[in-house]
């Protein structure tokens, strides 16, 4: 009989989080923008993996925002480059790409939801016409088809589908959100760009908007960017922190590490004044 | 040499009133206009004897493509005999010597405001439409440069969601005239507002159509046998007005597009919108030898197979 080998294995290596073992659907690296003598970005790293929620939080002016109209390919940097993976866009600078290539990746690819419903949305249509607007834009033509999906993109985003034909000037802020979710969503994007997506809006009706988004999360995988200077936001929705200052990413990592025990001054100051 | 002999005899004013420069500059615009379907070229629309907005646009091309040779004929919403289209009638014939015509298949050259003539045109005539706004873009982007950048880009998408809110809004599509239209596969274009009736016309017609706006200082057109198909969802058709069973009063002719009169009774009247085919019929009916061309539509409805 073979005596056993009593020698203890090796004690497996601690495995990363399961996150970390994807390929990352979204890098960004050294993205620097100024404006005039105001540094609004200096050489910003970004890494998101499919189906997580990167939260960037930080105060007004860190450049959080900008960071966000990158990625969505509304303004480029001084310096930097921009990947997604995408069909037909591997290893490719996003940020060389033309106007034109830059519209239809945002049509077919970026969603996104603004803090100000303005900025996403068309006032003067319906609901679901704006929801039909960036399947029109993406090519759909058929009327009852149109119709159908932008009426199941508005339920995915539990809006109630009988108010679709309101225009959002009738709506509630928190309605109006929602309306930017399911056009945003309508396409399902490869990522889902979050501005201050409750900022405005009271507290009852945050915790709605902010179900709905878990939700969406939690069924589609959808991959999501959360800017927001609310910690109480980044942490009900984050599974990775970005924390940002005067431009530069001070801290990240995961929510709860961040959250539990930040490292930089400046972290444990924001974490410390939302306690 | 004498300097006489190095120069013409004073004239109150050039062949087909606006100077060669400027009728040089103008043909550059259409023959680029030609060239690009639908593409709007902007021009330096000159001062005419009448005020912006009542058909300098069409007035200008019109004066660069005259010649002596020239058939004329103006119409103004389908009418001949309206002012402002027998003025700019005149117009032509005193600065360009060319002959005045009502007859639509005598015209070489016919200048029309928002109508089509039903006689279908030859590929040796030309129409001249009057545009007062030719930006389809203009009611749902206001600012022109970013208009341009959607045109560049081919960005109709909210062209096509102003239909797809008038079919939710109403059921069905509220677009009377200007009707956005896809020339040749590229550029969107109003058609000027001429009625839903018309815009089939332009589909592979024999005839160039140029479409001049000289308020807004631009032209574009549509070459002949050249593809323009009205904006339409997949499912919901292109319609035109409903007037295949509308007699004219007049003519007694049935199947054209007519225009409205209400009676004191309250009940309507029809007459004939192409003024001109009308009396043809009507001379006809009195035993005149009248030659009626052939039409683009027959009892009211769309006989021509290419379009």
């Amino acid at each position: 009989m073979t005596a056993l080998n009593v020698d203890t294995p090796a004690v497996p290596k601690r495995q990363p989080p399961r996150l970390m073992l994807a390929e990352p659907i979204m890098t960004m690296r050294g993205i620097s923008k100024s404006f005039g003598d105001v540094k609004a970005l200096g050489g910003v790293d970004v890494t998101v993996y499919p189906g997580e929620v990167l939260g960037i939080v930080g105060e007004s002016g860190s450049g959080k925002s900008t960071l966000l109209r990158m990625m969505n390919l509304e303004d480029t940097p001084d310096t930097g480059s921009y990947n997604l993976v995408l069909p037909g866009h591997q290893d490719r600078n996003l940020f060389d790409l033309d106007r034109f290539e830059r519209r239809m990746l945002r049509a077919h690819h970026i969603g996104i939801v603004y803090q100000n419903p303005h900025l996403g949305l068309l006032m003067n249509h319906t609901s679901s016409g704006n929801v039909a607007e960036r399947l029109l834009i993406a090519g759909n033509r058929n009327f009852a088809e149109l119709r159908e999906r932008a009426r199941q993109s508005l339920a995915a985003s539990e809006f109630p589908t009988e108010r679709m034909d309101a225009t959002p000037c009738e709506l509630s802020g928190g309605m109006q959100q929602r309306v930017q979710l399911a056009k945003a969503i309508a396409l399902e994007p490869a990522v889902l760009l979050l501005d201050e997506p409750t900022t405005g809006l009271d507290v009852s009706v945050q915790a709605l908007v902010l179900d709905t988004l878990k939700r969406l999360q939690r069924d589609r995988a959808i991959t999501m960017v959360l800017v927001s200077h609310d910690l109480g936001v980044i942490r009900t929705m984050a599974d990775r922190v970005m924390v940002m200052r005067r431009g530069l990413v001070v801290e990240q990592g995961l929510a709860d590490q961040i959250f539990q025990d930040p490292q930089h001054a400046y972290t444990q100051q924001l974490v410390h004044a939302e306690l | 040499m004498k300097l006489q002999e190095l120069t013409k005899p004073w004239a109150a004013f050039n062949y087909g009133f606006l100077d060669e420069s400027a009728k040089r500059e103008l043909r550059r615009r259409i023959l680029k206009a030609i060239a690009i379907p639908g593409c709007q070229v902007p021009y330096a629309s000159r001062e005419v004897p009448m005020a912006r907005g009542w058909g300098t646009g069409g007035l200008q091309v019109t004066l660069t493509l005259l010649k002596p040779a020239s058939v004329v004929k103006v119409i103004d919403q389908g009418a001949d005999d309206s002012v402002n289209a027998s003025s700019i009638r005149k117009f032509f014939g005193r600065v360009g010597g060319v002959v005045e015509t009502e007859d639509t298949g005598k015209a070489t050259i016919v200048q029309s405001r928002h109508r089509i003539p039903e006689e279908k045109l030859r590929e040796d005539q030309v129409l001249v439409l009057q545009v007062p706004n030719p930006e389809p873009l203009r009611p749902v982007q206001p600012d022109i440069s970013i208009a341009r950048d959607m045109h560049g880009d081919a960005d109709y998408g909210q062209l096509w969601l102003v239909l797809y809110e008038q079919l939710v809004k109403s059921g069905r599509i509220m677009q009377g005239a200007e009707y956005p239209s896809l020339v040749n596969g590229r550029y969107v274009i109003t058609p000027s507002p001429i009625p839903r009736w018309d815009v089939p016309k332009l589909n592979q017609a024999d005839h160039l159509t140029i479409l001049s706006a000289g308020r807004e200082k631009r032209l574009y057109a549509v070459p002949p046998y050249t593809k323009v198909e009205p904006l339409v969802f997949d499912d919901v058709p292109y319609r035109v007005e409903d007037h295949h069973d509308k007699t004219c009063y007049r003519s007694n002719v049935t199947g054209y597009f007519v225009n409205e009169l209400p009676q004191e009774d309250g009940s309507s009247a029809y007459e004939l919108s192409d003024s001109h085919f009308g009396i043809k019929h009507i001379r006809k009916a009195e035993g005149e030898p009248v030659e009626i061309g052939d039409t683009w539509y027959k009892n009211g409805r769309m006989t021509d197979d290419r379009a």
